[in-house]
């Protein structure tokens, strides 16, 4: 399942997305986020729980701002590059 | 001036409370009985399900209190079925926000039970929901058994909620049941305005006004905006055949008829819950006890 | 030499004359339903206190997200270009501009010659401007001047759904009818104004002296939660609404410098 954290407002659009099927669980974008702005939770995925990546609720509305500092309109961010099976992608599009 | 109180705008998004029992479903203490409760902001909604069929629901408005409304639904599901709560198998708890549903088994996201249940409703060939509330849109793609391929939610944002076009109703001092309607009477429809943003369009709208043009096409030119911002969301999470609208903006004729002209489909029809229909407003519920009946056979084979 | 420059917003015209490198009259009015008459009234009040006429001015500027609208003009400036322009001709340590308006805020890095080196801007949402504290002090029943001095009485912020006008408004309502403190919802605008701000700056990376400018910098509400949320203290010149004109009548003066030799 692939999740789009983040939200389209009048100045563009700000997402993290997180694919669930991809991701391990293993936490390394979450050691690795600048502004704590990830976490693990736990995902019900067809009919069993699953450990995996998500932006911290109180960072999805404010994401713009939060992540502007990692450059994420480059999709190098440091939770991008630090995920192993490609989870992550950032989708980054101001007017 | 505030929206949210105008007695006349609430009678506009109303539900009524109420109950049904489907006909012709008998059940027995060897069927596999499932409840889902689906606690929202403003409606508190449950359904039960005999062997994975609709059997019977309730609608009521949820209170200050999230386990007393998921209570007073499930009471009001299981309202003349002859029905006890410890008969359910399986009962799965679903809503707004992290809510409290006392009596689930088991907790799951809306957006999962959304899915699951718009699978339901309008059958396999559903791929992709679009349900637009007061205050969120929500953009899922499916599968064909009602698996959530990609999703997002935009709570965000108030332009094409419930609340961003009661703001313009307001401004153009238009009665919000007629706005879908009125937005569709002009003879040629307006580019959208620039700005999507609800509070800056209040003074790019009145510029339009002065600069001599109609409230039915400010309206338009505000309308596809908004339409082009719902249909960029669905873009998001890929498009594919069949669409469905649900939710309150799903009565807005201007917003849906124009998301079905920018992405060149047609939305699914509504059921025809008043009579015998299912109602895409149990949707969550639905799908929750769906979900229910899987986990407890799942449970019975290990 | 004197030169004019003037900052034309949707909402508001400022206009400055300077000569030899001095001000020497200032003027505002609002944008309102004709912005081109409006900015001609501004500018005649500005050179009437400085006691000159439009034929002492030897070159005119103009600024602003209604620049096409802007008369006298022999040319224009972006705003960016205008604020890091007159942030370090006013606080020459300047190394971080940021100017927050009704419409927009934006945060910019420059040098020490007043060149942007990069910038970052919000635009298009009322939530990231001057817009979302303006709409706030109305569903609270607070004139805007006075919501500043109020939040500074408030010890905590109210939560409140800070990231839309729209939502934000009716999440104020709610909470007066639920008699919540008009001082923590005050202080809870300003910190998630400050929020946003502040990671704007982050982006570019805090170099002081923080220079804040724009009409928002009057207001004292929002330097507090701002100095709160950066650990530090910034810089406000005097005239902080002016600093757009400012920036277009220097940028006119070194035109018109150019064009002499």
């Amino acid at each position: 399942m692939i999740t789009h954290y983040g939200y389209c407002d009048g100045s563009g659009e700000y997402y993290v997305v997180v694919d669930s099927d991809r991701c391990s669980g293993c936490g390394e974008c979450v050691k690795i986020c600048p502004e704590k702005a990830l976490e693990l939770v736990t995902e019900f995925i067809d009919l069993e729980d699953k450990t995996v990546a998500a932006v911290t609720e109180d960072k999805r509305k404010k994401i713009k701002y939060t992540c502007a500092a990692c450059k994420p309109e480059t999709n190098q961010t440091p939770c991008v590059l630090s995920c192993k099976t490609k989870a992550i992608t950032c989708i980054w599009n101001p007017k | 001036m505030m929206s949210g109180s105008d007695p006349s705008k609430e009678e506009f998004w109303r539900w009524q409370e109420y109950h049904r029992i489907v006909p012709d479903i008998k059940w027995s203490s060897k069927d596999v009985i499932t409840a889902g409760v689906d606690v929202g902001s403003v409606g508190s909604k449950a359904a039960v399900m005999v062997n994975g069929k609709a059997y019977s629901w309730g609608i009521t408005r949820t209170g200050a209190n999230s386990p007393e409304s998921a209570n007073k639904a499930l009471d009001y599901a299981l309202k003349d079925t002859g029905l006890k709560v410890s008969d359910l198998k399986f009962i799965v708890g679903t809503g707004y926000g992290r809510v409290n549903v006392p009596m689930a088994n088991k907790a799951i996201t809306e957006i999962a039970c959304h899915a699951k249940g718009a699978n339901y409703i309008w059958g396999p060939s559903v791929r992709t929901v679009l349900d637009v509330g007061g205050q969120d849109i929500k953009a899922i793609k499916i599968d064909e058994t009602g698996r959530v391929v990609s999703f997002l939610m935009n709570d965000k944002c108030a332009a094409g909620t419930g609340r961003g076009m009661e703001v313009f109703a307001d401004l153009l001092q238009i009665p919000i049941e007629d706005i879908g309607e009125i937005s569709l009477t002009v003879e040629k429809e307006p580019e959208p305005v620039s700005c999507t943003c609800v509070a800056f369009a209040k003074t790019e709208a009145m510029g339009l006004l002065r600069k001599g043009w109609s409230k039915e096409k400010v309206l338009a030119a505000y309308t596809r905006a908004m339409a082009v911002r719902m249909a960029n969301l669905i873009n998001r999470v890929g498009l594919e055949r069949e669409l469905v609208v649900t939710g309150g903006q799903s009565k807005n004729r201007g917003i849906v008829s124009r998301i079905e002209t920018i992405l060149g489909v047609k939305c699914l029809p509504m059921p025809n819950w008043r009579e015998d229909g299912l109602d895409p407003m149990v949707a969550g519920a639905l799908g929750a006890a769906l979900i229910g009946k899987a986990l407890y056979e799942k449970a019975q084979k290990t | 030499m004197i030169t004019c420059g003037m900052d034309l917003g949707t909402q508001r015209v400022k206009v400055v004359v300077l000569k030899d490198g001095k001000v020497v009259g200032r003027a505002q009015g609002f944008s309102g339903f004709d912005p081109t008459k409006a900015a001609e009234k501004a500018v005649s009040d500005a050179l009437k206190e400085a006691n000159l006429t439009m034929s002492d001015v030897k070159h005119f500027s103009a600024t602003g997200s209604a620049v096409d609208m802007a008369p006298y003009a022999n040319s224009t400036v972006s705003m960016m270009g205008a604020d890091a322009k007159a942030g370090v001709f006013l606080v020459p340590a300047a190394r971080t501009i940021i100017d927050v308006g009704a419409e927009e805020a934006r945060a910019l890095k420059c040098d020490e010659k007043g060149i942007m080196v990069d910038f970052v801007v919000n635009e298009r949402c009322a939530a990231g401007a001057g817009a979302f504290i303006e709409a706030m002090s109305r569903a609270l029943e607070v004139k805007l001047e006075e919501m500043g001095p109020l939040s500074l009485k408030a010890e905590r912020a109210s939560p409140i759904n800070a990231s839309c006008v729209i939502f934000g408004e009716s999440d104020v309502v709610s909470l007066i009818h639920r008699q919540e403190s008009k001082p923590e919802i005050a202080r809870a605008v300003f910190d998630a104004m400050a929020d946003r701000v502040s990671s704007m700056i982050h982006r570019l990376g805090v170099n002081p002296e923080v220079v804040l400018v724009g009409g928002v910098a009057k207001d004292v509400g929002f330097v507090a939660s701002l100095n709160r949320k950066l650990g530090l203290s910034v810089v406000i010149p005097e005239y902080p609404d002016y600093v757009g004109a400012l920036g277009a009548a220097l940028t006119a003066a070194s035109r018109a410098a150019k064009e002499a030799q």
